[in-house]
């Protein structure tokens, strides 16, 4: 079964159209990443996966209900671009209130904060922490009560690459207990690390697939390669409407549109 | 059903004013500075002290929540957190009965501090009591944090929330009775007295001065406030949007 459906998607914000009918699915117990630049409608996608986003037309399921529906705020944990913890508590103060409202035990609060590296900093407060240890404390607060689906919005930005490492292999450990994780970053280096990618760009899916069947399907050694070859077809296929029929060859949801 | 998520909201308020040592000490001791000036500009008429400082004590909560929940909000509403808190189970009651938990203690010693300076030592009376008094503060001090709460939806940034002060709460203040009685008012301005909360607080208050106990009336002004008030919440329950644009 797949943890997120996403039918059609439609959003429009301050009268411009960002998300043009997304299709995508992530399946359950996997890490998926979302990648494209900033500024391609990758926020307002996982907004719209946790429900907070109004859109326009098509649908959203998640964990078989749709996004947004009241059971699923005790399995969704969700993870904002800028961190949004409190600045003036410190990160065990912020991990302790979560942790309240989300009907988890107080230790649980602590054992997130070792999860994320900060037992040392837990009496901290947030305010005087550096960006990527704010950023850690906000996806502490995400991981209380061990929620079926996380939603994390570029969550390694700013970290130094032992630190992104660690959290990649949280990741993972997360994953292989049955979490699923979507992931959105805008570096290439990371997109290697999921276990499959949706590449998305000004509005539309691109590509949607695994690391390997993409390298493979364009021919290119490396993601980043691989990804400005799939964006030179797609801009080939939306202005020439070229009649060559599917630009990715081998995969059945290898490209959409 | 369970009490835990309010509790911890309140207690998360309360969390943050007290990192924030300076805000809570000019709450508590910038109303006892202002009363013993009131005292001593009108040192020689003291009528005018007795009859203004009841209102003051009520008037103190209230313009001091106002503010402060004001700002808060924001702070929630552009930090994330409050996008944040919509995606966990926390119902909106809970996030507002936490508000009003937190800023209703925080006005309690307010009012409690102020009406001990006022009754004690500037020799203040009122002789409903000072647990009157307070009180009458403590819905005070609730009133102004539902209107800063409602109002804040209606403010992107801080400088625009504090703004609101001069344009939402100045208004109530002069035409609530402080200045002149509403009486004495042309009938328009007498209507627009009638309709703000603030006005029956005020007339509660001053009724608590000379009555020797809690009066009928009393009892209806505290009871219209506690209306605005649960009005106020709930309009500012409308304004908490789990989907946004």
């Amino acid at each position: 079964m797949d943890a997120i459906e996403v039918r059609g998607l439609v959003v429009e914000r301050g009268g411009r159209r960002v998300l043009h009918g997304i299709d995508c699915t992530v399946p359950t117990g996997s890490v998926t990443g979302l990648l494209g630049p900033s500024g391609g409608g990758k926020s307002t996608l996982l907004r719209a996966i946790v429900g907070v986003q109004r859109v326009a037309g098509g649908t959203v399921t998640v964990l078989g209900t749709p996004a947004g529906s009241a059971k699923l705020r005790h399995q969704v944990g969700y993870v904002t671009q800028a961190p949004s913890v409190y600045r003036d508590l410190t990160a065990r103060g912020n991990a302790r209130y979560f942790a309240a409202v989300a009907g988890v035990p107080p230790a649980a609060a602590d054992e997130a904060l070792r999860d994320v590296g900060l037992s040392g900093q837990a009496d901290a407060l947030v305010g005087r922490m550096s960006g990527g240890q704010a950023a850690r404390v906000s996806l502490a607060c995400a991981l209380l009560g061990r929620p079926r689906l996380l939603v994390l919005d570029e969550p390694t930005v700013g970290l130094d690459p032992v630190l992104r490492r660690d959290l990649w292999a949280l990741f993972g450990e997360l994953a292989a207990a049955g979490t699923t994780l979507l992931i959105s970053s805008h570096v290439m280096d990371e997109a290697g690390r999921c276990e499959r990618l949706l590449l998305l760009r000004d509005g539309r899916i691109i590509a949607d697939d695994t690391p390997a069947e993409i390298l493979r399907s364009t021919g290119r050694d490396d993601l980043e390669g691989a990804f400005l070859r799939l964006i030179e077809l797609s801009e080939g296929a939306t202005t020439a409407r070229t009649a060559t029929g599917n630009p990715v060859t081998g995969t059945t949801t290898g490209v959409a549109r | 059903m369970t009490t835990r998520p309010m509790l911890a909201t309140a207690a998360r308020v309360l969390s943050q004013l007290r990192h924030d040592r300076r805000t809570v000490a000019l709450l508590l001791v910038v109303p006892v500075a202002l009363l013993i000036l009131f005292k001593y500009v009108y040192q020689s008429a003291p009528p005018v002290f007795d009859r203004v400082g009841p209102i003051m004590l009520g008037l103190f909560p209230f313009v001091t929540m106002f503010l402060v929940t004001s700002i808060a909000m924001v702070r929630e509403r552009t930090s994330g957190t409050l996008e944040r808190l919509l995606t966990t189970p926390l119902r909106k009651f809970d996030l507002l009965a936490g508000y009003a938990l937190a800023f209703g203690v925080l006005g309690l010693a307010q009012a409690g501090i102020a009406a001990a300076v006022a009754l004690g030592p500037l020799g203040l009376t009122v002789s409903a009591g000072p647990a009157v008094v307070v009180t009458l503060a403590v819905i005070n001090a609730l009133l102004g944090m539902a209107l800063g709460l409602f109002l804040s939806a209606f403010a992107s940034t801080e400088f625009q929330a504090v703004q609101f002060l001069p344009a939402a709460v100045l208004p109530q203040v002069l035409l609530c009775g402080l200045l002149a009685p509403p009486e004495q008012m042309g009938v328009a301005l007498r209507w627009a007295s009638d309709v703000l909360p603030l006005t029956y607080a005020v007339d509660a208050l001053t009724e608590a001065r000379t009555a020797s106990t809690v009066t009928a009336a009393m009892t209806a002004d505290g009871l219209i406030v506690i209306g605005c008030i649960v009005a106020a919440l709930a309009l500012g329950a409308a304004t908490l949007r789990r989907r946004t644009p």
